[in-house]
């Protein structure tokens, strides 16, 4: 048992299977937040049938995802139909490999870390278009054509915005990134006298072109498009497009933390006294949510929904008590740290997709080619000239 | 090193089983996914080198633009009419001359073996203990300044180029 | 660390020539869509300005010679030498490409930032050291050029042109790279010098035929590139296709510096493999010579006459080559000095008197110059007398020169068989003298059109060039001479 845990594969492959089984049920919760959080924008309630509050709607989603017929159109091509969602999650899940959720929880930590993420998003393109063409029918060959072009140009300003992130660390390996900004015990996205803010920015913006993110939903756009890419798709395969889509929101958000915002730093890493923050934020997320909860227990009429939410409460309280313990302490900071901090870079993203319309399909690429690529460029030369500055 | 050894012979399959594809399929899209293939297994024969650098540019760049890019194209022209092209034109025999005479200058020097073909030492090789990424990046930017930085004036005129040739009004 | 990684401030010096054209090039675009329509000469005049101030900077550098950004630049007499020619032969093209674009009412700025960033890459080709540089100096030379020929995008003979040039140029340069990428793997180095060394250190075990399959490959790229038979075969398709003065550009700059780097690489890396490639030079010279010159007997239009005769000259010039000499190559500069004047010459008074949409350019178009415009009738003898050979006129020297250096070479045949062809030359060169004095004016000569300014210059100076190098071709001797040793 022991040579098994020292094994020098053993956290990859369980960092890896982890991913791969809890993933796509967190994909579904990230849906029902979504959901709930568009609601409340829109002064809805969302869905509250399932579960209490609807916490059990993203399990009946993927049942009735999994049981549905899967029809492929009769003139479509089918290998490439096939193929397509396949390579868009192969991808979507292939780049989390390099994503380092702690100091020692990661798959591999490869010195071209962000060249690797940039290639797999580069080539989930593919997927997208090749569906897209494979489907054989208008609207989605339209959504492929649209993807397609948005993707590559957005990709450049993303690039420049990540250009300008690496230069301040150095490296390419985003473990590296994180151990930088230790070192020098600030988050990038506060370095350069704060003008790192600019390509972090530009590089929210583009990620959310790049997920194809409402305001930049025009490939899918439904008003349009009916559905764009994957109008024709059904069943598990739409369910596999699905899941590459929100794995690569967890992606971006997770690119964001990382070159950005400390990754599975603590806030003010440098300042010893602050290490309290490490106990204090965990127990009053966890704890204070499950609080809130157990308050909200009484409004539901079902006896049975106030059990479950009752034990959904009592599960937080109970993780968000755990967190004082020193030695789970340590081992459990980073990720939480690391996924709060991504949790609150999705958030962002769905408060974009309910606060801003869809843009036109020239307007689109003029704020991509005229203004986050050239103010994308600007950024690297001004963050290459601070940088040459002598240390503070 | 066996892996090594398989891999090796994977990705060489790849990279070849996937050209061969690519030129003798009919439908130009999955030509094109076959090329990709062939693009990827190059990518893996980097890697195998230890370029993890090219391993990401070549996908980043040739999978990721450039095909992108061939395949944006090759859906809005009409595919049927290419289909019901001959494979063969007439220039067939020359070109069957031409594949004889590097196949037979490539089976000579697997009979010949690795003796025949007789490389200049690496000069990059004494310069260990840095990445690859960072090596690539001090030979860029110190001895060969000039046409990484010139290359970018060659992209220029290619640019301008191809606007003034394509677009209706300039 | 990085600290000795900056370029010191002399390098750059040694690169002002390519830096001011850059950026006048650059800036062209910017102002392109600030100014209207009305000033559509400004780009014109502020072309020749950067020329002007780039062969002043070629000069001015030359006094503190030497190499530059880690031995990829080498600015010697060699390169300054081909630098102020190339960019004298933009000036030259520069200067009847007002008239010429006003007539076929074309857009200028996308024309003269492009004419720019071509001389830009010749210069790049001619100073360069390395193969890495020479590849991207004859790439940006190359594309902006593709693009040139088929500037009137709305004319089918210069897409036509555009088209072949691009798609001939683009597998000759594939071959260049082809033989750099052999050389790299023989030697483990792109500098010129290195793999010189290399190869004399007999280090390559059994390498030395892949040397020779790499100068073959290069002789390849390089020989379509200066328009060499048996890759000649671009060269009148293209010429009459291409807009005049591009042609005339064509004909003078990217072949001046094609020919630079053909002489650098091969005396200089290949050298010691000489007696290897000297009998492709020489069959690939005769080849040029006789095809060049004998297809252009039958010529009735006159820019693929001129394209002939390119083709021919080129051949001299590889007999220089395959003289293998200082004293071949000293007369190859004179010689291509001396071509460069003029043939673009010859090709300002085709422009001129071609008419809109090039309507006039059979060789009876020329009935009745003589008569109807005596100037240019006079300037274009000079031109044609010179390309033919004929003493006082910088081509006679130039011929001169190049077949003394191959019989010092002892290539007795190729000095006979060249001479031969120059005797050949003469009969359709003098046929368009005919043509312009002892005949009647036909309709291009009722028509023709007065000399504007620029067209003035452009056909008085190359005509003073012609003059002074075949009266006082000491001067230019003595420097080509003293510059044309590449390995001390």
């Amino acid at each position: 048992m022991q040579t098994v845990l020292q094994h020098p594969l053993f956290t990859p492959i369980l960092v890896t299977l982890v991913i791969v089984a809890v993933f796509p049920l967190l994909a579904g919760y990230i849906v029902l937040v979504e959901r709930k959080v568009l609601a409340d924008f829109q002064v809805r309630l969302g869905p509250m049938r399932v579960g209490p509050h609807g916490l059990l709607q993203p399990i009946a989603d993927a049942l009735k995802l999994l049981l549905k017929e899967d029809i492929i159109p009769a003139d479509a091509d089918r290998s490439i139909f096939w193929l397509a969602p396949v390579i868009s999650t192969f991808t979507a899940l292939t780049a989390f490999s390099v994503i380092p959720f702690s100091k020692t929880i990661y798959v591999a930590d490869v010195n071209v870390g962000i060249l690797v993420i940039s290639a797999m998003s580069a080539v989930g393109i593919l997927g997208i278009i090749l569906g897209g063409w494979a489907s054989n029918s208008h609207y989605p060959l339209l959504g492929a054509l649209r993807s397609a072009a948005q993707l590559v140009s957005y990709e450049v300003a993303l690039a420049f915005a990540l250009l300008s992130g690496l230069m301040v660390a150095g490296t390419l390996s985003l473990q590296g990134i994180v151990q930088a900004q230790m070192q020098r015990g600030i988050w990038f996205v506060f370095s350069n006298y704060g003008f790192m803010i600019v390509p972090f920015v530009v590089y929210m913006i583009a990620a959310t072109a790049e997920t194809n993110r409402a305001p930049f939903d025009l490939p899918e756009a439904e008003s349009e498009l009916v559905a764009g890419f994957h109008t024709e798709y059904s069943g598990f395969r739409w369910a596999l497009y699905f899941l590459a889509e929100y794995a690569n929101i967890f992606v971006v958000a997770s690119v964001a933390v990382t070159l950005f915002w400390g990754g599975w730093l603590r806030p003010f890493p440098s300042v010893k006294w602050l290490a309290l923050l490490d106990y204090l934020v965990p127990l009053l997320v966890f704890a204070g949510s499950g609080a809130a909860s157990l308050v909200l227990v009484k409004r539901l009429k079902d006896p049975l929904q106030q059990k479950v939410l009752v034990g959904a409460a009592l599960l937080l309280v109970v993780a968000g008590l755990v967190y004082v313990i020193p030695a789970v302490n340590a081992a459990a900071i980073g990720p939480f740290w690391f996924l709060f901090k991504v949790s609150l870079v999705i958030y962002l993203m769905i408060w974009f997709r309910g606060t801003f319309p869809r843009f036109r399909y020239d307007q689109l690429m003029d704020i991509g080619w005229k203004w986050m690529i050239p103010i994308g460029m600007g950024a690297i030369v001004v963050n290459a000239a601070l940088g040459m500055l002598p240390p503070r | 090193m066996l892996m090594d050894t398989i891999l090796f012979y994977l990705f060489a399959a790849l990279v070849l089983g996937g050209g061969i594809l690519t030129i003798t399929r009919r439908n130009a899209v999955h030509s094109a996914i076959f090329l990709i293939l062939s693009l990827l297994g190059v990518a893996g024969l980097y890697l195998l080198q230890s370029a993890e650098f090219l391993f990401a540019v070549q996908i980043v760049l040739y999978v990721g633009g450039i095909m992108v890019l061939f395949l944006f194209v090759i859906m809005l022209v009409n595919l049927d009419q290419a289909a019901k092209e001959k494979q063969f034109n007439r220039q067939w025999t020359v070109a069957l001359a031409c594949a004889g005479l590097v196949g037979a200058e490539i089976f000579y020097f697997l009979a010949k073996g690795a003796g025949a073909f007789q490389l200049a030492k690496g000069t990059a090789e004494a310069n260990t203990g840095m990445g690859n990424t960072e090596r690539l990046a001090d030979a860029l930017f110190s001895q060969y300044l000039l046409p990484f930085e010139i290359a970018s004036l060659l992209l220029l005129v290619a640019v301008v180029g191809s606007v003034v040739m394509a677009k209706k009004r300039i | 660390m990085y600290a000795s990684l900056v370029p010191t401030s002399a390098e750059m010096i040694r690169f002002l020539p390519e830096l001011i054209l850059t950026v006048v090039a650059t800036l062209f675009m910017v102002l392109d869509p600030l100014l209207g329509r009305q000033s559509r000469h400004v780009y014109g005049h502020f072309s020749i300005l950067a020329l002007l101030g780039a062969m002043a900077a070629a000069v001015y550098v030359y006094r503190d010679p030497g190499a530059a950004f880690s031995g990829m630049l080498m600015v010697d007499g060699f390169a300054t030498f081909f630098r102020v020619v190339v960019i004298g032969v933009g000036i030259l093209t520069v200067l009847p490409s007002y008239r010429y674009l006003d007539r076929e009412d074309a857009e200028t700025g996308e024309y003269h930032a492009l004419l720019l960033f071509s001389i830009v890459g010749q210069c790049v080709m001619v100073t360069a050291n390395e193969l890495i540089m020479i590849f991207i100096g004859l790439e940006i030379s190359s594309i902006a050029s593709y693009v040139l020929a088929g500037y009137l995008r709305d004319d089918r003979r210069a897409n036509e042109a555009a088209l072949k040039y691009f798609l001939l140029g683009s597998f000759a340069t594939a071959f260049f790279l082809y033989g750099v990428a052999l050389i790299y793997g023989m030697t483990g180095s792109t500098n010129l010098a290195t793999v010189r060394r290399a190869i004399l250190g007999g280090s390559l075990g059994s390498a030395p035929i892949f040397i020779g399959v790499a100068a073959a490959l290069m002789f390849v790229g390089l020989g379509f590139k200066v328009s060499g038979a048996p890759f000649q075969i671009w060269a009148p398709d293209v010429y009459q296709g291409a807009p005049t003065p591009v042609a005339a550009f064509l004909s003078a700059g990217p072949k001046a510096a094609a020919f630079a780097i053909f002489l650098r690489i091969f005396l200089t890396a290949f050298q010691p493999i000489g007696p290897g490639w000297e009998p492709l030079v020489w069959v690939s010279a005769l080849a040029s010579m006789t095809l060049g010159n004998f297809a252009a007997l039958t010529q009735s239009n006159i820019k693929r006459l001129l394209a002939y005769s390119s083709i021919a000259h080129a051949g001299y010039v590889l007999v220089a080559l395959a003289a293998r000499s200082n004293v071949g190559t000293a007369a190859a500069m004179f010689y291509m000095a001396a071509y460069a004047f003029m043939n673009i010459g010859a090709f300002a008074v085709v422009s001129h008197l071609s008419g809109k949409g090039e309507r006039y350019l059979k060789v009876e178009d020329f009935a009745g110059l003589g008569a109807k415009q005596p100037g240019t009738a006079a300037l274009l003898s000079i031109f044609l007398l010179s390309l033919i050979g004929v003493p006082l006129t910088g081509g006679f020297f130039g011929k001169f020169y190049i077949f003394k250096a191959a019989l010092d070479s002892h290539l007795v045949w190729l000095t006979v068989l060249g001479l031969l062809n120059s005797a050949v030359a003469a009969y359709y060169y003098l046929r368009i003298l005919v043509m312009m004095y002892m005949r009647e004016p036909g309709e291009a000569a009722s028509r023709i059109q007065p000399l504007t300014p620029g067209l003035r210059a452009a056909l008085v100076l190359p005509a003073l060039g012609t003059l002074v190098l075949g009266i006082f071709p000491g001067w230019v001797l003595d420097f080509a001479g003293r510059s044309s040793v590449f390995v001390r």
